[in-house]
């Protein structure tokens, strides 16, 4: 299995990996079958010219090194973004700015930007419900 | 720079240097043709039979019961494809379809080979369910045979886990069948893959009951492309591979001397090493072991404490997945395997450890750490040390994802 330098990095040193107190937003994905699970919190704050954007943005995965490494990459794209740009992200964004993912990891590992649609997701029902 | 730490040795081991000096001048001086009549086939051929006899010495047969092959693989699949071409090779007409059992857990040359003759209809077959041990319990098997029964193949030593199986017992049981089937029916024909079992265990083959038993060289310190097949005087099988009169008609092709030479001397290695090397290297598993279950928490042994091999480690770490595991590893330069389905290019999880009753996240989360005759304690130790570094850096990156998928269903 040949992984790019950059996944390699983000395994070794993911960005933005944590917990988060509070978060506006919560998006889980995966299963313990296929063996990645990942999570992410995102916390939305608003700016008068921007509108809804994420201010700060963290993951928990267990998985592989890629989905370490997606999931890494992910909170890094996602980072500052519009809640609208942050939905366009895809899971070929993700895999481009990793300088790109042995095939077989293309589908199983790489549901990075599904955890994050979906804490978005999970952001817009909050606002509903209050 | 450290030299890198190799506990890895269930995959493949360094060809010994002695095996090596064996080989060497069969390549460019004596390469002649084994079948040739001149003098260059005539050494080559003295060289073959040599090993020949090795082989024979070890396993307590008779030279020409021992076919050389290209490695395990090919003997597992001419031993499942040889005996059923064997069985619709008998005159009769009204053949019923035959029966083959063999073990959930076996390796997948083994496995391939048997479903490959049920897809085509050639053949019904029964897996059987190791225990949680990692152990084919005997019962199980005598429940399944049937009248029409005439294939069992069970692992002599599980290569992910190194349980070891009942071989001998299972072997009176077919001696005991057979017996009562009386000659002119087909018998079963008990195979093994003894390919995990040769360094450590008695592998003699009147002991075990076996009629065939399949090796690979690259497992005891031989080089890789060359294993064996030992078929018992008398075992109904057919050749599979149609070409030349080598290996007494049983397998064609020009004879990989070098190879053979190489296997011959690597078990008489063997013989000669077995009982001080076995030793030694059930000392390093055990320290193993009790460091990884006492200084790491959340870990679990996979497979039979007792009932094992004495150069195999195979743990589960909870909350962790084996490929980021190995990959880290393997940056601090050493290597391991595991059960993962990420490091291996397919997409489920080792069926060997679902087999036992593993949950896929428990064998995702495996590691397999086999040591050899080349391992030292200092090695081992460092090992742990490191894994203890990166087991917690996993851990703290996967949170208590599991936990929370769990709690949510």
């Amino acid at each position: 299995m040949q992984y790019s330098k950059k996944v390699l990095q983000h395994f070794t040193k993911p960005h933005n990996q944590g917990v988060m107190k509070n978060p506006s937003g919560v998006g889980m994905v995966g299963n313990p079958v296929c063996g990645d699970l990942m999570k992410i919190y995102i916390s939305v704050k608003k700016d008068k010219q921007k509108g809804e954007y994420i201010k700060d943005i963290k993951f928990e995965t267990l998985g592989c090194a890629s989905a370490i490494a997606t999931s890494s990459m992910v909170t890094d794209l996602a980072k500052g973004k519009t809640i609208e740009e942050a939905m366009e992200i895809t899971r070929n964004d993700v895999a481009d700015a990793l300088d790109g993912l042995p095939p077989i990891k293309m589908h199983c590992s790489n549901l990075a930007d599904e955890a994050l649609h979906e804490a978005i997701k999970d952001y817009r029902k909050s606002l509903i419900k209050n | 720079m450290t030299k890198p730490i190799y506990l890895d040795y269930a995959a493949t081991t360094p060809v010994d240097k002695e095996v090596l000096q064996a080989m060497l001048p069969y390549f460019c001086e004596n390469f002649g043709n084994a079948m040739s009549i001149h003098s260059f086939g005539q050494e080559a051929m003295q060289a073959v039979d040599q090993a020949r006899q090795n082989m024979a010495d070890f396993f307590s047969c008779t030279p020409s019961e021992v076919i050389f092959t290209s490695g395990a693989t090919e003997s597992n699949n001419l031993a499942v494809k040889g005996v059923l071409k064997a069985y619709y090779a008998q005159a009769s007409k009204n053949l019923l379809k035959p029966h083959i059992i063999t073990s959930l857990f076996e390796h997948h040359c083994v496995l391939d080979s048997v479903r490959a003759v049920e897809k085509e209809g050639l053949a019904e077959v029964t897996y059987l369910r190791p225990d949680k041990n990692g152990l084919v319990r005997v019962t199980d098997l005598e429940k399944a045979i049937q009248s029409n029964t005439i294939f069992i193949s069970i692992m002599y030593v599980n290569n992910e886990i190194g349980t070891v199986q009942p071989i001998g017992k299972i072997g009176k049981l077919v001696k005991k069948i057979n017996t009562t089937r009386g000659a002119q029916v087909f018998p079963i024909v008990f195979h093994t893959d003894a390919t995990q079992a040769i360094n450590y265990f008695d592998c003699h083959v009147e002991t075990l009951g076996v009629h065939l038993l399949s090796m690979s060289a690259h497992k005891i310190y031989g080089p890789k492309g060359v294993g064996a097949l030992y078929i018992k005087k008398g075992t109904p099988i057919r050749k599979v591979q149609d070409g030349g009169d080598q290996e007494y008609k049983m397998r064609a092709g020009t004879h990989n001397v070098t190879g053979i030479v190489g296997l011959g001397k690597a078990i008489e290695l063997v013989q000669k090493n077995q009982a001080k090397e076995n030793k030694k290297i059930q000392l390093l598993r055990d320290h193993l072991i009790e460091k990884v279950l006492t200084e790491i928490p959340q870990v679990r042994l996979n497979g039979s404490k007792t009932h094992r091999s004495p150069n195999n480690t195979n743990f589960s770490f909870a909350s962790v997945e084996g490929e980021g595991l190995l990959l880290s590893l393997d940056m601090e330069q050493i290597s391991c395997s595991t059960g993962s389905a990420c490091s291996s290019g397919a997409l489920s999880a080792s069926h060997v450890l679902l087999s036992i009753g593993l949950r896929p996240e428990e064998a995702h989360g495996s590691l397999r750490m086999t040591i050899g005759k080349f391992t030292t304690k200092a090695e081992i130790n460092t090992t742990v040390k490191k894994l203890k570094i990166i087991l917690t850096r996993l851990r703290k990156i996967s949170g208590s994802v599991l936990d929370e998928y769990y709690a949510k269903k």
